[in-house]
């Protein structure tokens, strides 16, 4: 399938780059849906890529990239299914959400995330997969899942660790605070910092660079300077559903749910 | 806690918050909660703290605002990092 149209993402290719728009209201929460037109687009890109040098992942919601996984899904699913069906959902969700991720981490073109605004917890995972992130003025970088009593789920800690160094991750994951832009440019995360509603632009920009050079060597370039730590990101798995099942995950999606004040996205 | 210098950081709190969020200078008062005057959700308040750490070139962590709402207290919060 060359272009898509669905009902949280879509694509396209334009000028030899796949460009895939998030646009799932009101911040491109992942849920179950989104996981689907993700798998179908992963299905695709062996077509695409025959056709394509680069591949960009962006937002058009003002808010931002995206917000992370769907917590009004999992808390509602939670207390529809019994506590052992639950968590035997999460398991099953985290290794197809994995299965994706990992497909995008690994794949011979050259990736961009083209992020802005609020690009948190699994929205700051899935930027995470690709090979450069680029971003707006206006972004913030974020793992709450503490807040939550969880980690991150969808293979962030591993990624993280790939790319930065520790006592950044351990600053990012144990205060789950947020970072700007130019303290994420000082760490190594943002490659380039774009006008505020300009990563998109700047990301054509470079895909633009990119797509100049021969594709088998940059796609063996990528393989030996990004390696994808797979036994890490099933033990990531196995941490998140230990402690998925405990009380205090229970009370802290309920309240990140039934919260009606003006501060769920502040520590 | 009041000094000249947090007064003047104050002042420039308030002058970017109504540039940006649209509301009269006049209508900002230094113990108003920002949440109910700014007419603002959480999204958008991460969005003033990114643009008073650009404005003032300082990192705030966002849990600096935990139980902070009103623009004198967020001036004492930055004028700490100055």
């Amino acid at each position: 399938m060359n272009t898509f149209k669905g009902e949280t993402l879509s694509w396209q290719t334009v000028n030899g780059v796949i460009e895939l728009a998030l646009h799932r209201e009101t911040c491109n929460e992942i849920g179950s849906l989104t996981l689907v037109e993700l798998e179908k687009f992963v299905a695709s890109v062996p077509e695409l890529a025959a056709e394509a040098h680069s591949l960009i992942l962006y937002s058009t919601q003002k808010a931002g990239f995206s917000a992370g996984a769907d917590l009004r899904e999992l808390f509602e699913r939670g207390q529809r299914m019994g506590k052992e069906a639950a968590l035997r959902g999460v398991r099953e969700f985290l290794e197809r959400i994995h299965a994706v991720m990992n497909a995008i981490d690994a794949f011979p073109l050259t990736t961009i995330a083209a992020v802005h605004g609020v690009t948190f917890g699994g929205g700051f995972e899935l930027a995470l997969v690709c090979d450069i992130i680029i971003a707006d003025r206006m972004t913030r970088f974020c793992f709450p899942e503490l807040r939550l009593g969880l980690i991150p789920g969808f293979g962030g800690i591993p990624r993280l660790k790939r790319d930065l160094g520790n006592a950044v991750v351990r600053d990012l994951l144990l205060t789950g605070r947020s970072f700007n832009v130019m303290k994420a440019q000082q760490v190594g995360l943002v490659s380039q910092i774009a006008a505020e509603g300009e990563s998109l632009q700047v990301a054509r920009s470079t895909a633009s660079q990119i797509g100049k050079f021969d594709r088998q060597t940059a796609a063996a370039a990528k393989e030996f300077v990004k390696p994808i730590p797979y036994a890490e990101l099933k033990r990531e798995i196995d941490i998140f559903c230990d402690l998925f099942s405990r009380p205090a995950v229970e009370k802290g999606l309920r309240q990140f749910v039934e919260n009606e004040g003006p501060q769920p996205y502040l520590p | 806690m009041s000094s000249p210098a947090v007064d003047h950081t104050l002042d420039e709190i308030l002058n970017l918050a109504a540039s940006h969020f649209k509301v009269p200078r006049e209508k900002l008062n230094a113990d108003d909660d920002f949440f109910k005057t700014l007419g603002i959700d959480s999204l958008q308040a991460l969005d003033l703290l990114t643009r008073l750490e650009q404005h003032f070139r300082i990192e705030l962590p966002d849990y600096e605002l935990q139980g902070v709402s009103d623009f004198r207290t967020l001036a004492n919060r930055i004028q700490a990092r100055l």
